[in-house]
């Protein structure tokens, strides 16, 4: 079987514009999945760290099980298994934005634990013994620290999770990937439009990068 | 939210019996699959599907009184999509199965077909499913051709299940598969297109099968779907829009 692939140069561009239809909803399921997962890792990385045993042991189970499971399980199980427990549907969309928050928010959870965690017991104890309140401390000497550490942390998790809608494509979002498959459906060029649809993931991660080392040497929190 | 609206605006309109003319502006939820020519491909000039089903299910929404959003899934999650009541419509060349009527609604079927072998073009040692033992064969996950090969091959051929057509022909044509085995008109429409010059259809057709358009299970839209089937049928539209993607009309 003698196969020849040349590649195409007018077929890969050709695709592109069918391949951007597929971009806002990979872009609304990260941010939209990102932004509730920032939300659920803020709230479960301090209750994982709380001195109460009844606030540490759920956060932690939540954070191992969905770090634990594959997000592609996770997708089909809200899509496909949920609605046979709440008796109704669930839109494709929404549940591509609840895969990405529930496994974020898990991870996110770690990058707030470690964050926190990460600041000097002195910086505590100083907050404590200028008259701030334990909430105080928190709020403005050991939270702004700890998050400016998690900047990397929580870019890596991003970019991490734009790459994790691609999974998407099998419950029917008509994501980058999806648009791909569509498109090499019709025209059986592979090669070509995979290439694309790689270079568009990394147009988009790479902006990614770039907004959050403009946001670091800003410095979100003045030194 | 919107099923509770759905079902009361539903419970309404059968309370005051009134017929299909009650259902209009809603818009349903139509899945169809992203590759089985000629019944649902991507149109490269304007990236939108188009293709027999496609046709079927625009005159179908007209003449039922529904408006529509169109989706495409891989085949094999298509059907659970409906069970879930996550979509409300399928339409991909859906072979009616007793298996799947357990779990979604049929209309009455709108289209005969079914299971052909394609190998490439050089090859002769394949002329029926009997010639595939030992060999390695491609065919599409949750079809009904592939439970056809499970039954009649079983461990005795190679039997890879793709998510999508063109993986399929892709295996083939890349000689990571011996032959494919999948829906005569699709296997048809390949081997005089994309396929020509480079894979065949061989033997005869295997199992007569009916498509027929998925609905959620009780739905209240079969009658109306089935409605309109029947009457594009006789006003012949249905052999109009035949023609446009086979060359002839049905009876023919």
């Amino acid at each position: 079987m003698d196969v020849t692939f040349q590649f195409d140069w007018q077929a890969a561009f050709a695709s592109i514009p069918h391949l951007l239809t597929g971009i806002p909803y990979t872009l609304l399921i990260s941010f939209a999945g990102l932004a509730i997962g920032f939300l659920i890792g803020i709230l479960f990385g301090l209750l994982r760290i709380s001195p109460s045993r009844w606030l540490r042991v759920p956060a932690v189970a939540y954070i191992e099980v969905f770090r634990g499971t594959p997000v592609l399980v996770q997708v089909l199980f809200i899509f496909y298994g949920l609605p046979q427990l709440l008796g109704g549907p669930i839109n494709a969309l929404v549940a591509g934005i609840a895969a990405i928050a529930v496994n974020s928010g898990a991870y996110i959870s770690e990058i707030v634990r470690g964050g926190v965690q990460s600041i000097e017991r002195g910086q505590r104890e100083a907050g404590l013994s200028l008259g701030l309140s334990r909430r105080q401390t928190f709020r403005y000497i050991i939270w702004p620290q700890a998050l400016r550490r998690m900047i990397p942390s929580l870019g890596n998790q991003g970019i991490i999770s734009i790459k994790d809608t691609s999974l998407f494509s099998v419950i029917g979002v008509g994501e980058l990937v999806r648009q791909g498959q569509v498109y090499i459906a019709t025209t059986f060029n592979a090669l070509e439009v995979y290439l694309m649809v790689a270079m568009l993931y990394l147009v988009i991660t790479l902006s990614l990068s770039a907004a959050l080392r403009l946001l670091e040497r800003k410095g979100l929190v003045g030194q | 939210m919107k099923r509770q609206f759905t079902v009361a605006s539903l419970a309404s309109c059968l309370a005051l019996g009134l017929a299909t003319s009650a259902h209009a502006q809603e818009t349903l939820d139509v899945v169809t699959d992203p590759s089985f020519v000629p019944f649902e491909m991507m149109d490269q000039e304007t990236g939108q599907m188009v293709g027999f089903d496609m046709d079927i299910v625009a005159e179908v929404a007209e003449r039922a009184g529904f408006e529509y959003n169109l989706r495409t899934m891989d085949f094999n999650g298509i059907i659970p999509a409906v069970q879930t009541g996550n979509v409300d419509i399928a339409i991909a060349g859906i072979t009616i199965t007793d298996e799947r009527a357990e779990i979604v609604d049929f209309s009455d079927p709108y289209y005969d077909s079914g299971l052909r072998l394609l190998v490439n073009a050089d090859d002769d040692s394949i002329q029926s499913i009997e010639d595939l033992e030992g060999k390695s064969v491609g065919t599409k996950i949750g079809s009904t051709s592939y439970d056809y090969l499970q039954e009649n091959l079983g461990d005795d051929a190679d039997i890879t299940p793709y998510p999508g057509s063109s993986d399929m022909y892709m295996a083939l044509l890349g000689g990571s598969v011996d032959a494919v085995f999948y829906d005569a008109p699709n296997v048809g429409y390949f081997s005089q297109t994309q396929g020509e010059g480079r894979a065949k259809v061989v033997g005869p057709l295997y199992e007569g099968q009916q498509y027929g358009i998925v609905l959620v299970k009780g739905s209240d839209w079969v009658e109306p779907v089935n409605e309109a089937l029947a009457s594009m049928k006789e006003d012949g539209t249905y052999d109009e829009i035949h023609s446009k993607w086979f060359g002839s009309a049905s009876g023919e």
